[in-house]
């Protein structure tokens, strides 16, 4: 008994290095997905944040088709990798709305002449509320909203060529 | 030469632009004027973890959503809301991760039983010890 006690200490050690070991392997996941997926959207009424667009409220996803509500912002750099992307989506039918977050209106405009405007409504998020509201934990995140304002998925970083089936996947499961 | 003018680049490089141009939030970094109330958000806010940094409480961190979270949180002190509630909402959207005091769940129960069964387990061997000496 003593004897195996004595082993004690460097299997304790051995399982500490097993764990070291499996947790430095599985590479490090850093995202932070939103609680209310499968959920009502919070309610939010944002005012316009790009000239001759209306802005965006929680109403607007209430109207029986699901939409993408896509949030970024004229300084965040991978946002300009994604547009694209939502240009893309755009020609495919889907509704984008969007919530630029702590932007100022002119810079909005000139990121969308520059980058693209695939949106119909963008609402300002001055302060981040909406943002934090949504449970979203950086720019650009996309989340797609079924017509009955439940968020149904939710998309974080930028959405690369790869991702455009998954989030038409989604689109259409929620309709 | 080419370590060398990648060295130089790296030194001359500018960060990328990660930050708004807008001002930060008003209450990220101004108290609550009714001292009770920022005892009762600062208190709160050591115990939340900025999202973005991970490593840090959105008290201690420097970054824009660090900022717009201590804003949310004074405003939401400052309208009468408890901090237990104001907890709730953000766990709600970001998990338990997101505080730095865990709650008693099925999952959690190493993380609280841990220091009693380590502090059993020292008196055990202490235990020991002084047996042998008085021997």
């Amino acid at each position: 008994m003593k004897r195996l006690l004595l082993w004690a200490p460097l299997a304790v050690f051995a399982v500490f290095l097993a764990v070291v070991a499996v947790r430095l392997g599985s590479g490090r996941d850093d995202t932070v997905r939103s609680g209310l997926v499968g959920r009502p959207l919070p309610q939010f009424s944002l005012a316009a944040a790009a000239p001759g667009k209306p802005g965006l409220s929680s109403a607007d996803f209430m109207k029986g088709e699901p939409r993408l509500l896509n949030v970024f912002a004229s300084w965040c750099v991978p946002c300009r990798v994604e547009a694209p992307q939502l240009e893309e989506l755009r020609r495919r039918g889907l509704p984008i709305d969007a919530v630029a977050v702590r932007d100022r209106p002119q810079d909005v405009a000139e990121f969308l002449k520059r980058h693209g405007d695939p949106f119909e409504r963008v609402g300002g998020d001055p302060d981040r509320g909406v943002q934090l509201a949504l449970g979203s934990s950086g720019v650009p995140e996309t989340f797609v909203i079924d017509g009955r304002g439940i968020i149904r998925h939710q998309h974080i970083g930028v959405i690369n060529p790869d991702d455009l089936q998954k989030i038409v996947a989604a689109y259409e499961a929620a309709r | 030469m080419r370590p060398l003018l990648f060295g130089l680049m790296l030194a001359l490089s500018v960060p990328l632009q990660a930050q708004s141009a807008l001002p930060p939030a008003d209450y990220a970094d101004r108290q609550l004027p009714d001292p009770r109330q920022e005892a009762k958000a600062k208190a709160l806010m050591v115990t939340l973890r900025c999202i973005v940094c991970q490593g840090q409480s959105i008290a201690d961190s420097d970054a824009e959503m660090a900022a717009d979270m201590r804003a949310l949180v004074r405003r939401r002190i400052e309208a009468g809301e408890s901090p237990a509630a104001i907890r709730a909402w953000l766990i709600e959207r970001y998990g338990n991760w997101v505080s730095y005091s865990p709650p008693v769940e099925p999952v959690t129960w190493p993380l609280w039983a841990a220091p009693v069964l380590l502090l059993g387990i020292g008196a055990w061997l202490a235990r020991g010890r002084f047996r042998r000496r008085r021997r």
